[in-house]
């Protein structure tokens, strides 16, 4: 067990701390709009200095580091400990930049990457359809080839951010004849398309952060396919391994915590501190022993990357559906913390830290749905990690 | 950076593994459970690994080995149920015999022909009926369920967390065997009147110490116990057939098994990460011991009922000993502090409540 990152890393830190002591009067101010040009500003520097887009070449508008799995973790220790806006993130960034990457023509690269990570290209992903949620490769938005171009028509749902979106990566069935996880194509294409409908759906939240997306005889060039046609499943699959590992990370997770922590200390019932009641205090702990657990378990993980280590792979396939389910139970623990008070939201004037406890709450039940549902997580550990057999299929209606 | 074993735990863990299940299969582990053998055959094989001594300097006959080291071999030790006063005798009595320079007694301890076992519940959180006081230099009252009913002296801690070692021949003493759940390992009550005590340490730092490396070893022991009770119930759901399939393939089933190894693998991180705080990390180390071993109580639990449930009522029965497994992580859940004592001691340790 060695935990330290070796003295090669010791300059970067200082690399990185300098960078933040000098800049961080230049942050954007906190509920700044996207495309709000102190916003822009913000991500251009950290692209200049290499604290996002990192490994991304010069060419297509990134930092062009070697591949490095240390300086990242370094990064980003270093900006949640002064806690520094990291810049932008969002599904182009997180999912649709690696798959371009990977799979994309070099005019794709050349047309998308940039703007994409410089937040002035923002992406939507249309995957889920009302029909086909779990079971996605059941899709059925069709893309016919009319000239050169697809002709598209059909509808998908829980299209988050697509009301903000300026393009959208699309999973649409372009081979009704082939077997269905072989008859999908990975489009990509302008949201400003004529007949391409939005229709915004409030959450439990209250917010509408996702929406319905009717397309009707949506026109698209035919260049626009990452891929080969009947490909989009293996491309789709590339960006959900991208997307799983970073929606609950542990090191959120004690932040939180920590937060939860503070909050038993300020909150008091029958004006003793909540933090000096051991009811509450044990549920506490009991949820401190598993944040523990998991950040050990993502060094391992960190390690594994490292040092091309296969053992820890069981470690990696757990960490959506434990990452997501410990959040929610993090943010439900302060709810209880505050009892009633903990009932507060939007305008109520005894907010807790600005509604932020009941937000996450529900927040983090979506995404235990979202992503891949965590039943679906479990067949995956069962099937893939521990090698039980899958249920017997029932053939297509 | 590297965060798992190293290529020599690996080794030891391998070796450790091999030998447990050619000599101490479950077969051995009844029979000793059965009381027809005790485990002084096994003491005697583990000793002839270098097991008692692991953590005891070569200066004094021992290995000169890490707690992440012990770690490794209570994890083996867990997984193969084995009958053993490994948590007693080589992980905790060590630490206050080498912080006193008690080098008369290493040697022994070392080649496993001293056995010393761990009364350490008065301090912990003495139970109804219990209570030891000292006297000047002799102990009187009761230890209950102390580990190791077959030790040749006994480490006593004290309500101010002084630990004093007893003689098992002192006279004053009698040691009444205590029959618990958990027959693969021994525990006793000790009935001291005016029992003679050399007092080890008044340090209360050493105490705790002492009281980490056993719990870390406890978590360690859960976690091998765990892992294969989680093994047994994922091969014993891919033979077993109902409605004409295999019971693996039941959504059902294979949810519980999901549930188990989502539970159980941060574990494994958790326990190598606190062992190695024992030995590298000295302002983590406390906090962790505690969390590793509530922690690995409450998932030990889950895991536990839940492998039972997996092999339906063979899981219950004593044909395939599953029982054995069960009982192990039952027994270190309530031993060396039930989980919620030591959720508090991890809340003391970080000040979040103030000392009463
Ligand atoms: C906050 C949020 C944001 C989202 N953002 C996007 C987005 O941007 N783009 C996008 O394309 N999609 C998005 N989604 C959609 C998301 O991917 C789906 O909701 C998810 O895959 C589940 O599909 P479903 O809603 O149709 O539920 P269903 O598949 O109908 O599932 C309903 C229930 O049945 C269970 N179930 C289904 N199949 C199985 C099975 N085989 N075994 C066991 N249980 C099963 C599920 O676990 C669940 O409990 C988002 C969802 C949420 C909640």
């Amino acid at each position: 067990m060695d935990l330290s990152y070796g003295t090669e890393y010791i300059a970067f830190r200082e690399e990185v701390k300098g960078f933040i002591s000098k800049n961080k009067d230049k942050q954007p101010k906190a509920g700044a709009e996207p495309g709000n040009p102190e916003l822009l500003a913000w991500q251009a520097l950290l692209i200049a200095n290499g604290f996002h887009s990192r490994t991304i070449p010069k060419a297509y508008g990134g930092y062009g580091a070697e591949p490095d799995i240390i300086k990242p973790r370094i990064i980003s220790e270093e900006f949640s400990k002064a806690q520094i806006n990291t810049g932008f993130s969002g599904q182009g960034i997180s999912m649709l930049t690696p798959v371009l990457l990977e799979m994309g023509t070099e005019a794709q690269k050349q047309q998308f990457i940039k703007p994409t990570i410089h937040g002035e290209m923002v992406w939507c992903q249309g995957y889920s359809e009302p029909g086909a949620g779990s079971d996605l490769a059941s899709l059925t938005t069709k893309a016919e080839l009319d000239g050169d171009e697809w002709v598209i028509n059909g509808q998908k749902i829980w299209t988050s951010t697509a009301h903000l979106a300026d393009w959208i990566f699309c999973l649409v069935r372009t081979e009704p004849e082939a077997p269905k996880h072989q008859g999908i194509s990975f489009l990509l294409f302008d949201m400003n398309t004529p007949g391409i409908e939005i229709r915004p759906l409030v959450d439990m939240t209250g917010k509408a952060n996702f929406n319905e997306v009717f397309f009707t005889d949506v026109r698209v060039p035919k260049h626009q396919i990452v891929g080969n046609r009947g490909q989009g499943w293996l491309v789709a699959n590339a960006i959900l391994g991208h997307e799983r590992g970073s929606l609950a990370p542990p090191d959120a997770a004690q932040s939180r915590l920590d937060g939860v922590t503070r909050l038993m200390n300020s909150e008091t019932i029958g004006g003793e501190k909540v933090i000096d009641n051991p009811v509450y205090r044990d549920r506490l702990l009991k949820l401190q022993g598993s944040v523990l657990a998991q950040k050990a378990n993502d060094m391992r993980l960190l390690s594994a990357r490292i040092n091309q280590d296969q053992s820890a792979k069981l470690a990696g396939m757990i960490v959506k559906l434990t990452g997501t389910e410990l959040r929610h139970e993090i943010e439900g623990l302060a709810i209880d913390v505050m009892g009633e008070i903990g009932l507060a939201y939007g305008d109520n004037p005894y907010l807790r830290g600005n509604g932020s406890w009941q937000y996450q709450y529900m927040y983090y039940l979506g995404l235990i749905i979202g992503g891949g549902t965590s039943q679906i997580q479990k067949n995956i550990i069962s099937e893939r990690g521990l090698g039980m057999p899958k249920e017997p299929k029932i053939e297509a209606k | 950076m590297q965060f798992g074993l190293s290529q020599e735990q690996t080794l030891l863990q391998d070796s450790v593994t091999k030998y447990l299940r050619d000599q101490v299969a479950l077969d051995k582990v009844r029979l000793i459970a059965s009381g027809e053998l005790n485990d002084a055959e096994i003491w005697q094989g583990l000793s002839e690994l270098g097991l008692p001594g692991l953590m005891i300097p070569e200066a004094h006959g021992g290995v000169g080995l890490g707690a992440l080291d012990a770690v490794v071999i209570s994890e083996c030790l867990g997984y193969h149920v084995t009958p053993s006063p490994f948590i007693s005798s080589a992980a905790m009595a060590p630490v206050p015999l080498i912080a006193s320079n008690r080098d008369d007694m290493l040697a022994g301890i070392a080649t496993g022909e001293l056995r010393v076992g761990v009364a350490f519940g008065e301090a912990i959180g003495a139970r109804t009926g219990a209570g030891v006081v000292a006297k000047g230099a002799t102990l009187s009252g009761k230890c209950l369920f102390v580990l190791d009913g077959d030790a040749d002296h006994y480490l006593i801690a004290t309500t101010d967390k002084k630990i004093f070692l007893v003689s098992t021949n002192a006279s004053g003493l009698k040691r009444n065997a205590l029959r618990t759940i958990d027959i693969t390992r021994s525990t006793c009550e000790l009935v001291l009147d005016n029992v003679a005590a050399d007092l080890i340490s008044e340090d209360p730092r050493v105490y705790e110490r002492t009281l980490d490396m056993g719990r870390v070893m406890q978590a360690a022991d859960t976690l091998g116990a765990a892992q294969c009770m989680l093994d047994q119930a994922v091969v014993y759901a891919g033979q077993r057939e109902q409605f004409n399939r295999v019971i693996a393939s039941f959504q059902a089933v294979k949810h519980m098994c999901a549930d188990m190894l989502a539970n159980l693998e941060p574990c494994r991180a958790l326990v190598w990460y606190a062992g190695h705080a024992m030995d590298d990390i000295p302002d983590e180390a406390r906090m962790l011991a505690c969390h590793a071993k509530a922690h690995l109580s409450e998932v030990g639990r889950g895991v536990a009922k839940t492998s039972t449930e997996v092999h339906g009522g063979m899981g219950f029965t004593d044909l395939v000993g599953l029982h054995y497994w069960f009982k192990r992580i039952g027994a270190n859940r309530q031993l060396l502090g039930s989980p919620e004592l030591v959720r508090e001691e991890a809340a003391l340790v970080q000040k979040l409540v103030d000392q009463a």
